[in-house]
C-alpha cells in the first residue's frame, strides 16, 4: 500500500511539474522578438526534445540501442516533402490533389494535405517502418541491434541522397536528393491563420511545445503502463522477462514502432519548419546527436532526457559557436563549429565513463548500473548463460 | 541447437526442415545471386566472362584491405565481446599518417624504385605503430573503465570515439576529399592471365596481406601470449585464476588489431589515392560486415568475409552504380543478421543465437 501511495505521489508530482514547466515555457516567446535567433533555436530545441523522448523509449526504456534513428527524421520529413509541396507536379494533370489544403500555396500543382493529417500519416508510416527495422533484430541482442539499425539508417540515407536517380513513370522521382524539396506548405490549423516563418516564429514555438506536452504525456503513461514495465523488464534481463511471460516479439516491436512514430512526428515538424527537405540533413551524425541528448540527461529518465535535449541543442547553437574565436587567440586556424560532432562524441565518452547514469538519473537505472559496477574487482565480465 | 541442424532427421516437420535449410544455405544462395546474375548478363551480352572475372580480381585485392581491418574487429570481439566501433576511424588515422609520411620522407612520383620500396616499408612500420598506439589508447580510455558496466556502455563510448577521431581527421586535413600521389602506379597492368589483368595494386595487396595474416594466425596459435589471448576469450575468469594478466592480454589484442589496421591503411592510401576523414567510417562498416559474414571472433572467417565483401562491392560498383554500393553492402549485413547471424564459419553465440 505504501508503495502504491508513493507511486501515486510521484505521479502527481510529475503532473504538477509538467504543467508548471510547460506553462512557463509557453510564456517564453513574449520575452523575445518574434523573429529572434533565440526563438529559432528554441523551436529547434523543442523539436529535438520530441525526437529525444522518442529515442528514449527505444534506448532508455527497452534497452535496444538504435543508431539509425535518423531514418524516422527522414521519413517524417519526406512525408511533408511528398504530401505538402509541388514535388509531384504532374499529378492529376498538373492541377494537383488538395486535401483540406492551406490557403496560401506556392503553386497549386502537386499534393497538398493539411499538416495535421500529414502528422498522422508520418506517425503511421514511421511506426510501420520502425517495426520493419525492428524485425531483423528480434533474434539479436545487444550491440548487433545497434549495427543493424545503423545499417538501415545508412540505406535510407543512400536512398534519400540518390533518390533523384529513381524514377517512377515519366515525371516522378523518389526524392530530390541534395537539391531539397522546397518550399513546402506551412502549417494551418483550424480557426487560425496560416503559420508564416517570415512573419513570426511564435506559432511554431507553441506548436512544438504542444507536441512536447503530448509526447511527455505519452511517455509518462507508457512508462507506468504494463507495456512500459515490460520494456524495462526486457532491458534489465531479457531471459528473465521472457520466462515471466513477457512476449518479447510484440514488446520489442512496439518499442521500435512507438519510438519511430514520435521521431516521425518531430521529423514532419522539422521538415515544415526548415521549409525544405534535403537529403543532407539525414546523416548518421544526427542519430548520435539525439543519442547524446538522452545519454547526457540519463537513459530512461524522462525529465533527464528533456533537460539533456535542451542542453545539447543549446550547446550546439550557442556554446560551440561562441568558442569560435578561441583557436585564433592561440594562433590556430580552425572552426569549432566544424568540429561540433567531435565535441558531442567527446561529451558522450565523458558522460559514459564518469557519470553513465546521466545528469538526472532514473532511480531504477542507477541501481542497474551500480549493481554491475559495485560487484567488486572479481567480477570482470557478465555472468554468462 | 546441434540436433536441430540435422535436416534429414526423421520426424522433422516440413517447416522445421525449411528453417534448417534456410539457416544453412540461404546466406550462401544470397551471396551467389549477384555474381551469377551479372555473369549471365555478361555472357548473353558479350559472350565471355572476362569483365566479371576482372571485377572479381579487383574485388579480391580490395577485399584484402577489408580483411585486414575485419581482423581487428574480430580479434577484439572475440576477446571482450565489444564492437570496437572506432576501429574504422583508427584506420583512417593510419591513412593520414601514411600520407603525411610521404611528405616527410620525400616520396613522390619521381622517387627511384629502391628509395620507394624503403620509404614504403618505413611508412608501413610507422602507420602500423600509429594505429596500434591509438587502438591501445582507446581501449585504455574508453573501454577499460566500463568493463563491468552493461554491454551498451562501451559501444556508446566507441561511437563517441569514432566521432572524436573523425574530427581529428578534419582538423588534420580538412573536411573535403584530397588526392595523394599514386606512388606505385596502382592501375598499371603488370601482366594478364586469360583476360584478367593483374595491376600493381593487386600484387601489393596480396604481398602485404598474406604474410601478415599468416604471421598473425601463427602468432595466435603458437606464441605464449597468443595462448593467453585464446584463454581469455574462452573464460576470462578462469584465465585470471591461471595467472594470466587479463588487462595486458586485452591491451595486446587491441595492439594486434591496430597493427592490422595500420597495414591496411597504407595499402588503401596507395590503392585508392583519394582520402578523406569519412573514409574510415565507411571502411569500418564494410569491414565489420565482413567480420560478421565470416563469423565474428573467427580469424579465417574475417579473411573470407573480407574477400567476399570486396567482390560484392566491386560488382556493385561496376554493375549497379557506385552510389548504391553502400546500400548493397548494408543490405547484405542485414541479410546475414536475418539468415545466419553466426556467420559463414562461426558457431552459434549467445549474442546471435
Amino acid at each position: 500500500m505504501r508503495r502504491l501511495r508513493a507511486v501515486r505521489q510521484s505521479r502527481r508530482a510529475n503532473l504538477i511539474l509538467a504543467v508548471v514547466a510547460i506553462g512557463l515555457a509557453a510564456l517564453v516567446p513574449f520575452f523575445f522578438a518574434p523573429l529572434s535567433t533565440f526563438m529559432n533555436n528554441a523551436v529547434l530545441a523543442l523539436a529535438y526534445v520530441v525526437m529525444a523522448l522518442g529515442l528514449n523509449i527505444v534506448v532508455g526504456f527497452a534497452g535496444l540501442l538504435d543508431l539509425g534513428y535518423v531514418a524516422f527524421y527522414a521519413f517524417g520529413s519526406y512525408t511533408v516533402g511528398w504530401l505538402a509541396s509541388d514535388f509531384f507536379a504532374y499529378i492529376n494533370g498538373g492541377k494537383g490533389v488538395h486535401v483540406i489544403a492551406p490557403q496560401l500555396l506556392s503553386s497549386p500543382a502537386g499534393i497538398h494535405v493539411n499538416f495535421l493529417l500529414i502528422v498522422v500519416v508520418a506517425i503511421v508510416l514511421c511506426a510501420v517502418v520502425g517495426a520493419l527495422i525492428g524485425l531483423p533484430t528480434l533474434r539479436l541482442r545487444g550491440d548487433y541491434i545497434a549495427i543493424v539499425t545503423l545499417a538501415f539508417g545508412e540505406i535510407i540515407r543512400v536512398f534519400a541522397f540518390f533518390g533523384d536517380d529513381i524514377r517512377f513513370g515519366k515525371h516522378y522521382l523518389l526524392t530530390n536528393g541534395r537539391q531539397a524539396i522546397s518550399p513546402v506548405d506551412q502549417i494551418e490549423l483550424p480557426l487560425l491563420h496560416q503559420f508564416d516563418s517570415a512573419f513570426s516564429l511564435r506559432p511554431y514555438y507553441w506548436f512544438a511545445l504542444a507536441m512536447v506536452a503530448l509526447v511527455l504525456f505519452v511517455n509518462f503513461r507508457l512508462r507506468d503502463s504494463r507495456l512500459g514495465r515490460a520494456w524495462i523488464a526486457i532491458r534489465e534481463d531479457e531471459v528473465a522477462a521472457a520466462s515471466m511471460g513477457v512476449p518479447l516479439v510484440k514488446t520489442k516491436l512496439l518499442a521500435y514502432a512507438t519510438g519511430g512514430a514520435l521521431g516521425g512526428m518531430a521529423g514532419a515538424f522539422l521538415g515544415v519548419y526548415y521549409n525544405s527537405v534535403n537529403a543532407n540533413q539525414f546523416q548518421f551524425g544526427f542519430s548520435i546527436f539525439i543519442l547524446g541528448m538522452i545519454i547526457l540527461g540519463g537513459l530512461g529518465s524522462i525529465w533527464g532526457v528533456v533537460i539533456g535535449a535542451v542542453a545539447l541543442s543549446f550547446i550546439n547553437t550557442y556554446l560551440i559557436p561562441s568558442l569560435n574565436d578561441i583557436p585564433e587567440k592561440f594562433g590556430l586556424d580552425f572552426d569549432f563549429t566544424t568540429l561540433s560532432f567531435g565535441i558531442f562524441g567527446f561529451l558522450i565518452v565523458l558522460m559514459m565513463v564518469l557519470r553513465p547514469e546521466g545528469l538526472l538519473p532514473e532511480r531504477r537505472r542507477r541501481l542497474e548500473l551500480t549493481e554491475g559496477m559495485g560487484a567488486g574487482d572479481e567480477q570482470l565480465f557478465e555472468v554468462r548463460a | 541447437m546441434e540436433a536441430a541442424s540435422v535436416s534429414t532427421r526423421p520426424g522433422a516437420t516440413l517447416t522445421e526442415s525449411i528453417r534448417d535449410f534456410l539457416s544453412r544455405y540461404a546466406l550462401i544462395i544470397v551471396l551467389l545471386v549477384l555474381p551469377i546474375a551479372f555473369g549471365i548478363k555478361d555472357l548473353s551480352e558479350e559472350g565471355d566472362l572476362s569483365r566479371l572475372a576482372n571485377n572479381l580480381m579487383d574485388g579480391l585485392s580490395n577485399g584484402a584491405i577489408w580483411a585486414l581491418i575485419a581482423l581487428g574487429y574480430t580479434l577484439v570481439y572475440g576477446i571482450i565481446e565489444v564492437i570496437n566501433f572506432a576501429h574504422g576511424d583508427n584506420f583512417m588515422i593510419g591513412t593520414f599518417v601514411s600520407f603525411t609520411l610521404y611528405g616527410t620522407l620525400g616520396l613522390g612520383l619521381g622517387a627511384g624504385t629502391p628509395a620507394l620500396v624503403l620509404g614504403l616499408v618505413a611508412c608501413l612500420v610507422v602507420s602500423m605503430a600509429a594505429c596500434a598506439t591509438t587502438n591501445v589508447m582507446i581501449e585504455r580510455v574508453a573501454y577499460r573503465p566500463l568493463r563491468n558496466a552493461p554491454k551498451l556502455a562501451p559501444l556508446i563510448t566507441a561511437v563517441g570515439f569514432s566521432f572524436i577521431l573523425q574530427n581529428v581527421g578534419i582538423l588534420w586535413f580538412g573536411s573535403s576529399q584530397f588526392s595523394v600521389p599514386d606512388l606505385i602506379h596502382s592501375q598499371h597492368v603488370l601482366f594478364s592471365v586469360a583476360g584478367v589483368s593483374i595491376h600493381n595494386s593487386d600484387v601489393l595487396a596480396v604481398a602485404v596481406t598474406v604474410p601478415l595474416v599468416l604471421l598473425l594466425t601463427q602468432f595466435i596459435t603458437r606464441s605464449r601470449i597468443g595462448k593467453a589471448m585464446r584463454a581469455t576469450a574462452q573464460d576470462p575468469e578462469a584465465a585470471r585464476l591461471m595467472g594470466i594478466n587479463v588487462d595486458t592480454t586485452i591491451s595486446f589484442t587491441f595492439l594486434l588489431g591496430g597493427l592490422m589496421a595500420g597495414a591496411a591503411s597504407l595499402i588503401y592510401a596507395l590503392y585508392q589515392t583519394t582520402l578523406w576523414y569519412f573514409s574510415g567510417f565507411q571502411a569500418g562498416l564494410i569491414a565489420f560486415t565482413a567480420a560478421v559474414m565470416g563469423g565474428i571472433g573467427n580469424l579465417q572467417g574475417a579473411v573470407l568475409g573480407g574477400l567476399i565483401i570486396g567482390c560484392i562491392q566491386q560488382i556493385a560498383d561496376n554493375k549497379i552504380g557506385a552510389q548504391w554500393t553502400a546500400a548493397v553492402v548494408f543490405a547484405y549485413l542485414i541479410m546475414i543478421m536475418v539468415f545466419r547471424p553466426q556467420g559463414l564459419l562461426g558457431e552459434e553465440t549467445r549474442e546471435a543465437g
